[in-house]
């Protein structure tokens, strides 16, 4: 739910980060707070468990630069990954504009990553959002470690694609950031589908963090041009 | 326009409309300092004394207090609690609902009493819910009408401010 403000000349938009418990969420938000200039972003707000897990949010407000004389403010958020906080994870998908998928990338999360997904397409339809039709990235972290699945393998289980019906948008259009591969493409069998853009990330030195955000708030801001 | 975004927005003319109702508001009521936060957790106003804290940060913990105090509510039977009230020694704060998509927050201190600034949130209640509705309606007849106006054409800029 985006918010235009003329008074104060401002665009305020909400961006979540979803995905399983020890993913690297809150590591992309620390990634970004400690990078970005002290001046063009606000507090970093945890509330957090005396272990330092996410009990509700991660929050992080950061200005991205102006558009026709408009501050562009992005709201940072992160969910608790753990599949108890399932009520206080709900909460914070209320008014968002666009979501990253943070996945684990270690063979074993496999099943945690498609729980998440699966769960932030239950999320998102309780509030009646559709999320094959907003700003939805996936970023699959972790890939610095020895037992990271393939990728491949990460995009056939969480990432296989959704229909696109409207005959209008059955073209192929190619993926931007991996040369070869497509974002809508027709499968051999016949079906078209649309995949979320996806990046590969290793959060805690910062690969790939920026490269996600970058992508989401673009999609978020030309869904409202 | 994705499913479910909603978005909204507000001219100048409501933001001095929110904001000569607030003003009178904490005149009568004694008030430190009013803000108005929508339930995404997003800062519209502040009218009164500067707030000394992040008053962004104060916007988003907000939000998410009324709508874990919404889900509370339910878990008892009730369908929300309209208006939540956190007491300190000195500084106090009184929140209440404004046409369900806003939260009005009030500061005060030992200035005032609980029970003023209470009955004089009513009827400032009332006002903003009027606003808000019509702000609200204007964006749904309009078809969002403001936001393509602002940003449309505007991909070029876009991609420049993410090279």
């Amino acid at each position: 739910m985006s918010m235009i403000n003329y008074a104060s000349r401002e665009i305020n938009c909400k961006i979540v980060y979803y995905g399983p418990g020890l993913g690297g969420k809150t590591s992309n938000l620390e990634h970004v707070y400690g990078k970005v200039q002290p001046d063009t972003r606000g507090k970093l707000i945890s509330l957090a468990t005396e272990t330092e897990r996410t009990l509700f949010f991660d929050f992080l407000p950061v200005d991205l630069g102006t558009i026709r004389g408009f501050k562009t403010r992005f709201h940072l958020y992160t969910v608790p990954g753990q599949v108890y906080y399932n009520a206080s994870r709900k909460l914070i998908l209320k008014g968002v504009d666009g979501i990253v998928f943070v996945a684990d990338s270690q063979l074993e999360r496999m099943e945690a990553n498609q729980e998440a997904m699966q769960n932030l397409y239950d999320n998102m339809a309780e509030y009646g959002y559709d999320l094959t039709k907003m700003p939805f990235i996936i970023q699959y972290n972790k890939r610095d470690l020895p037992n990271a699945a393939p990728v491949r393998e990460l995009q056939a289980a969480l990432n296989p694609g959704w229909e696109v019906q409207d005959a209008a948008r059955q073209r192929v259009a190619p993926d931007p950031y991996h040369a070869g591969e497509s974002l809508i493409e027709q499968l051999p069998t016949g079906e078209w589908v649309e995949h979320a853009q996806y990046f590969e990330a290793v959060a805690v030195t910062g690969d790939g963090v920026f490269e996600t955000l970058k992508a989401v708030s673009k999609l978020v801001l030309k869904s409202l041009a | 326009m994705p499913v479910g975004s909603g978005s909204w927005s507000f001219t100048e003319e409501d933001f001095n409309a929110i904001t000569t109702a607030l003003q009178r508001f904490l005149y009568d009521s004694n008030a430190r300092c009013a803000l108005l936060v929508d339930r995404a957790g997003q800062l519209v106003a502040t009218v009164g004394e500067k707030p000394a804290f992040d008053p962004t940060a104060f916007a988003t913990l907000t939000a998410a207090d009324f709508s874990a105090n919404d889900q509370l509510a339910k878990l008892i039977g009730e369908n929300d609690f309209n208006s939540l009230f956190h007491q300190g020694e000195k500084e106090s704060m009184y929140l209440a609902d404004v046409a369900r998509r806003v939260i009005l927050v009030v500061l005060f201190d030992n200035r005032t009493t609980l029970g003023l600034v209470r009955l004089k949130m009513k009827s400032v209640v009332d006002e903003l819910t009027q606003i808000f509705q019509l702000v609200f309606t204007r964006g749904q007849a309009g078809g969002q009408a403001a936001t393509p106006n602002l940003l449309a054409g505007a991909d070029d800029e876009i991609d420049k401010l993410f090279q």
